[in-house]
């Protein structure tokens, strides 16, 4: 036993060397990786500033698609947003033990997508310097305020989210940083020193710790439902064919689900490689969260035969124009791969066990979260392009879209920005929960001290019994 | 004068500050008594002006003379007047389909009005084919002014209001640029002012003043449409697309009235033109109440339009435009 209890203290003092080792180094690599990204996002910038001073004629957006790719990013990101509440909350509230690894990076993804997807729709207003407007005018009768209010609700707790367990693992940061020589160091000792806000980890503390974090995983579900579903709420809400439909906040929710819980993936698989999680971020972790993406990618893909079937089968005059273009039309190379290369086959990849094992599941969430983009572009543009009036005798710009380099360049800076947010974050702080993965290794401790204990008892038991042969029955059957 | 007397008023000389100053205003009263004798001798001759009666707005009756007036120019109405809409009105247009031949004078008045680009069309003539077998006709469409506007609904800022006389109006310095009205509006009828508006409108327009009413000058990143020409109906006149009809296609008119007017200066009873060519009214079934009525296009007396004409939708080959995108 006692041997035991040292180990344990051995392997906690090991989470925290290795959930700590990569906020020491900024090595070469690192640097570079920052300065690209620093680079597309400074050339994003220039071309949001030609944007900001000659209007958003420079894109490619024109009278009939008002909207484009800003809008489906906005949509997408939004998307991704909802991994952390899933991973975290969701397997939080279901006391799933081996969710303990992979929280941060997950209620982390959830931050910094939702900080760019909510700045995407600002880069596509005409007039940003009017966007007080929103506030000084504002009109709750309108979905696009449901959606500045409900993201910005959703922001706030994600943030809570986010912060609430990194408390003791700053105090953690704050007490292990002792040398501070560079100016740097100082810095980040200040910094550990805030943002624990005075952790000693009394009883106390733990306690409200543990209370807030269970009132916010309750609230931060609904407010995350509430998000998608009033995202998908800016089409639905219009008569266009292809947006005019009963099912988008369920579908959008489940296809955030869907995109977000990849990502979630895809954040594990590069942690794991880059900081030498291993040991922490088993095999078992992507079997079981490659299992969650396939219930999720069949929720999603009922709801698309839902969304696509059911017009389909009655083809009424305005949304079959529309269900043409996508079936068999210009956009139909693009709907069917996301239908079947982002949906199906990786609902089938994920069934089988093989499918699930790191490289394979890797390939496949990519495959995902791509797709969903795509089918983001596949919901917004191809409406637009089949408005009940017909399109006739307009400039050639007005009935066709892709987007210019102004709009990849903004929207890849805004990508670059969620990568630089993470960076700069794991080089910060740790990646994982330190506290929560002690707790886990505690419990998992106590568990095998608990069952060894009682093989002890057992035995001792059965030497009475064999000692005291025919007069000890009674106290074991109590007992057991 | 103010300058001289700057001068003087100094300590030192006090006693010729007084005397400078009622030289110099004896000076002026004198020069000012001159100048209106001179004044009286050179306006004999020209014409004397009459004494005419003048009635004011709040219906008082005045005596002045003919060379006081001006004509009266009624600059643009505050952004309150022009969100609450012209009282007692309940604007109404009728497009008769039976007489469009599809010439686009209404388009070009419009634009004409409105300093518009050619490729913003606030009322478009389509050119519509419901079925292979049915015949095609043109279809003039502007804004429709809905009872039930989706596009007023969702507009986060309310820069897009409907007001007590039926118009929906855009106010271009209230706008955020979000475009979810373009979004929500089923028929097309919204623009968005993509880049700075080009340099020959706004020398037209100088430092005219921006009204809602008059939708110009344009504000880049902000939404335009049709609006049915309020600063004219303000002043009496027909919407520029009514009186610019040379086949007398569009009525216009005020549905409490029960009356509307066509560019001939026809007016016939609202209730009665719709009874007897059985007008209705666009998409119907989208609920959203339009106050454009439409008659339908029988006895053409001009020839149908030629759907499958190039240049119908640029980027298409001519084959494809009918059918599939002439759907109604």
């Amino acid at each position: 036993m006692a041997n035991q209890k040292y180990n344990l203290k051995e392997e906690i003092e090991q989470v925290r060397e290795d959930c700590l080792r990569p906020t020491r180094k900024w090595g070469r690599s690192t640097q570079i990786w920052i300065g690209s990204l620093l680079m597309v996002m400074a050339w994003g910038l220039y071309c949001y500033i030609h944007q900001l001073r000659n209007g958003l004629g420079v894109t490619a957006m024109r009278n009939y698609v008002s909207w484009g790719l800003y809008i489906s990013t906005f949509v997408f990101f939004i998307g991704i947003s909802h991994s952390g509440t899933l991973v975290s909350a969701i397997l939080r509230i279901t006391k799933q033990e081996w969710r303990r690894p992979i929280t941060r990076s997950a209620e982390l993804l959830t931050f910094v997508s939702l900080l760019f997807g909510g700045i995407m729709p600002i880069i596509d207003l005409g007039r940003p310097d009017r966007i007080a407007n929103l506030v000084i005018f504002g009109r709750v009768q309108s979905p696009l305020l449901w959606d500045v209010i409900s993201i910005l609700t959703y922001f706030t707790g994600s943030t809570v989210f986010l912060f609430l367990p990194m408390i003791p693992d700053m105090a953690l940061c704050r007490d292990r940083l002792k040398v501070c020589e560079t100016k740097f160091d100082k810095f980040r000792k200040w910094l550990y020193t805030k943002m624990a806000l005075g952790w000693q980890g009394t009883k106390t503390q733990w306690h409200r710790l543990e209370l807030t974090m269970t009132i916010m995983t309750i609230v931060i579900i609904p407010v995350a439902v509430s998000v998608h579903t009033v995202v998908s709420y800016i089409f639905a809400m219009t008569l266009r064919p292809g947006w005019n439909s009963t099912v988008f906040g369920p579908y959008f929710v489940a296809g955030a689900l869907y995109s977000g819980s990849a990502g979630v993936i895809l954040g594990m698989v590069a942690f794991r490689k880059l900081y030498s999680l291993e040991k922490y971020i088993t095999p078992r972790h992507f079997d079981l969260m490659g299992r969650i993406v396939l219930a999720l990618t069949m929720i999603y893909a009922y709801l698309n035969l839902n969304e696509y079937w059911i017009p389909a089968y009655k083809m009424a005059t305005a949304e079959g124009h529309l269900l043409n273009d996508l079936f068999s039309g210009s956009y139909s190379i693009a709907f069917w791969t996301c239908q079947f290369g982002t949906v199906l086959i990786p609902i089938i990849v994920l069934a089988i066990p093989a499918g699930r094992k790191l490289i394979p599941i890797t390939i496949t969430c990519i495959i995902i979260v791509l797709g969903a983009w795509v089918k983001r572009y596949l919901i917004v543009v191809p409406t637009l392009l089949h408005p009940f009036m017909p399109i006739q005798e307009v400039p050639g710009s007005w009935s066709t879209y892709f987007p210019n380099y102004v709009e990849f360049s903004v929207t890849a800076a805004c990508l670059a920005g969620i990568f630089l947010v993470i960076t700069l974050f794991a080089k910060m702080f740790p990646m994982m929960a330190v506290w929560e993965v002690e707790e886990g290794i505690q419990i998992e401790y106590d568990k095998q001290a608990a069952i060894e204990l009682r093989e002890q008892r057992e035995t001792e038991e059965a030497k009475n019994i064999l000692g005291n042969a025919g007069t000890a029955n009674e106290p074991i059957i109590q007992q057991a | 004068m103010i300058e001289e007397n700057k001068e003087n008023i100094n300590p030192e000389s006090k006693t010729t500050n007084r005397r400078n100053l009622l030289k110099y205003g004896f000076l002026t009263a004198g020069l000012t008594v001159a100048g209106i004798g001179l004044k009286k001798v050179f306006s004999e001759g020209n014409d004397p002006g009459e004494t005419v009666k003048v009635l004011t707005p709040d219906g008082k009756v005045y005596e002045t003379c003919s060379t006081q007036l001006k004509e009266y120019r009624p600059g643009p109405v505050t952004n309150a007047e022009a969100r609450k809409g012209i009282p007692n009105k309940k604007f109404v247009m009728v497009i008769d389909l039976a007489k469009c031949d599809g010439c686009k004078k209404c388009t070009e008045a419009c634009q004409a009005m409105h300093y518009t680009e050619p490729d913003r069309e606030w009322i478009k003539v389509f050119k519509m084919h419901e079925a292979e077998a049915t015949a095609p006709f043109y279809f003039p469409k502007p804004c429709f002014h809905c009872d039930n506007p989706p596009c007023t609904k969702v507009c986060p800022v309310n820069a897009t209001f409907k007001r007590e006389d039926g118009i929906v109006l855009i106010d271009n310095e209230r706008c955020i640029g979000c475009r979810m009205c373009m979004a929500a509006c089923p028929y097309s009828t919204r623009f968005f002012n993509w880049s700075a508006p080009d340099e020959k409108q706004t020398a037209q327009l100088g430092n005219a003043a921006y009204s809602p009413e008059q939708s110009v000058p344009r504000k880049i990143g902000t939404v335009e449409k049709c609006d049915f020409c309020p600063d004219m109906i303000r002043q009496g006149k027909m919407p520029a697309c009514v009186s610019g009809c040379p086949m007398n296609v569009i009525y216009f008119g005020d549905q409490n009235e029960d009356a509307v007017t066509n560019a001939s200066g026809v007016t016939v009873k609202l209730s009665q033109l719709l009874e007897d060519n059985a007008g209705y009214r666009h998409l119907e079934e989208l609920g959203t109440e339009p106050r454009v009525y439409y008659l339908p296009p029988k006895n053409r007396k001009y020839p149908t339009p030629n759907v499958n004409a190039p240049g119908g939708r640029e980027n298409k080959k001519p084959t494809e435009l009918n059918m599939g995108d002439m759907h109604m």
